[in-house]
């Protein structure tokens, strides 16, 4: 039964045709756990919580940013620099403290990802990179556990409920649609940028609308359908999604092959990446090339330093015409030119020696404290 | 027989307008006309849906069907 305070505080939705008191109990018996508190985790979060989900589950490694606020609707300007998780479950607390909040602030790794999705009925993808992706999706197989997922890229977000058997439905999972993680699509993901805040606000909130939708069994959740939204027409396209029949054996099987399987392309290829102290150190040292791989056009400008300006997309152009020992690339947030320092690694050997500014040259503007070299000579 | 396309995402930026296409008889056929006259495509990775249905491996198409390709989004 529920008590006079938990009916008042959910009764607009109780009062519901077809969801009612047992609808609200189902909610507050599931534990939800949300896997990234960014676009898509807030507004997610937010529903969750103040729809009832008994207990909510958070997970990011993340602090909080003033470039964050534009769409991450949970924080605010004394929040940054703290931890996401907290800041959110601080908020949730205060939203409805009759429900139980874990966080975890920490990244979801394979080491990690079973003992953390274990403990949580339903899981929601709200990451924001593909190896997190692959791996919830993986781990959610693995386990036998439902996942809402949800992405979104420029204008246009997806939101489906994947690995979900009931009876004649088999479950599809992510990697019926994209066997493999598209890494390079990721990094143009990163050139592109640019979203409205409201695109992941939408898609999230159709998120947490899925969860309570199967949860309460009411309504038709996206099981085994994609839907895209598109926030510049307004136009809706939902599909239905089936098993792919050529089975991949990519995927790992088993817990432990689980743990063994590597996510991170940055795994492969270690220490590209140089710390902005490092980078302003060498900002003074000869036999050193400095290459902005950003598009042309891309704001802010750089003036305080002299670079080479040679976009991604004509990368061969750096095995040409870069004829410096090290080789320095940057970009907006440290992705394309990391990938570009990885693809430029493999072809010089260990002929140069080739770097990624980590954070890129958004992080070196915030951070930057040492005196700026190069431009007066 | 008249087929039209939709593209979704990145690949909207190959071609923002729709495009349709003539005497395509099957999924593989579509693919191949169209990366022929946007060599972009061929570097893409995406899901073909038939008639708002997924796809896989080579399928026939009927006069006014509808193909879509929906490449992988990563942002969250």
């Amino acid at each position: 039964m529920i008590s006079d305070n938990t009916y008042e505080r959910y009764h607009h939705q109780i009062i519901l045709k077809d969801f009612g008191e047992q609808g609200q109990l189902k909610l507050l018996q599931t534990k939800v756990l949300v896997i990234g508190a960014g676009g898509l985790g807030c507004p997610a979060l937010q529903y969750l919580a103040s729809a009832g989900i008994g207990t909510l589950g958070i997970i990011d490694d993340d602090v909080v940013d003033l470039s964050n606020l534009q769409r991450q609707v949970l924080y605010n300007v004394n929040d940054i620099g703290l931890s996401k998780v907290e800041c959110a479950a601080n908020v949730l607390r205060l939203l409805n403290p009759e429900i139980q909040i874990d966080i975890y602030h920490t990244r979801l790794i394979n080491t990690n990802a079973v003992a953390i999705i274990n403990q949580y009925d339903l899981i929601l993808d709200c990451s924001d990179n593909f190896a997190t992706r692959y791996l919830v999706n993986d781990a959610c197989v693995i386990l036998n556990k439902t996942f809402i997922y949800g992405a979104v890229s420029q204008v246009e977000g997806q939101v489906a409920i994947f690995n979900h058997s009931s009876e004649n439905i088999p479950a599809v999972s992510y990697r019926d649609l994209f066997p493999e993680a598209p890494a390079e699509n990721e990094i143009l993901n990163c050139a592109e940028a640019g979203v409205l805040g409201v695109l992941p606000g939408i898609i999230g909130t159709m998120m947490a609308n899925e969860v309570i939708k199967l949860v309460t069994g009411t309504g038709m959740p996206l099981i085994n359908k994609l839907l895209t939204y598109n926030t510049s027409t307004n136009n809706i396209y939902k599909i239905n999604l089936v098993p792919n029949k050529v089975k991949n054996n990519i995927a790992p099987k088993t817990l432990s092959e689980l743990e063994a399987y590597n996510y991170e392309l940055k795994c492969l290829i270690p220490d590209l990446e140089i710390s902005i102290y490092d980078f302003n150190e060498t900002l003074s040292k000869s036999g050193v090339a400095f290459v902005d791989v950003r598009e042309i056009g891309e704001k802010p400008i750089v003036t305080e330093f002299d670079y080479l300006s040679i976009p991604l997309s004509q990368q061969e152009r750096l095995l040409n015409e870069v004829p410096f020992e090290t080789i320095i690339l940057f970009c907006q947030t440290g992705k394309r030119s990391l990938y570009a320092a990885q693809k430029l690694s493999l072809k010089l050997g260990t002929s140069k020696k080739v770097y990624s500014l980590q954070g890129g040259i958004q992080k070196w503007y915030s951070e930057r404290k040492v005196i700026i070299y190069g431009k007066e000579n | 027989m008249h087929i039209s396309v939709i593209l979704f995402g990145r690949l909207a930026e190959i071609e923002s307008n729709s495009i349709s296409l003539q005497n395509v008889l099957s999924t593989t056929e579509l693919i191949e006309q169209l990366q022929q006259k946007y060599p972009a495509l061929a570097n893409e990775k995406y899901i073909i849906a038939v008639d708002k249905k997924m796809v896989t491996g080579n399928v026939p198409l009927n006069e006014g069907s509808v193909v879509a390709l929906l490449p992988p989004f990563s942002g969250g």
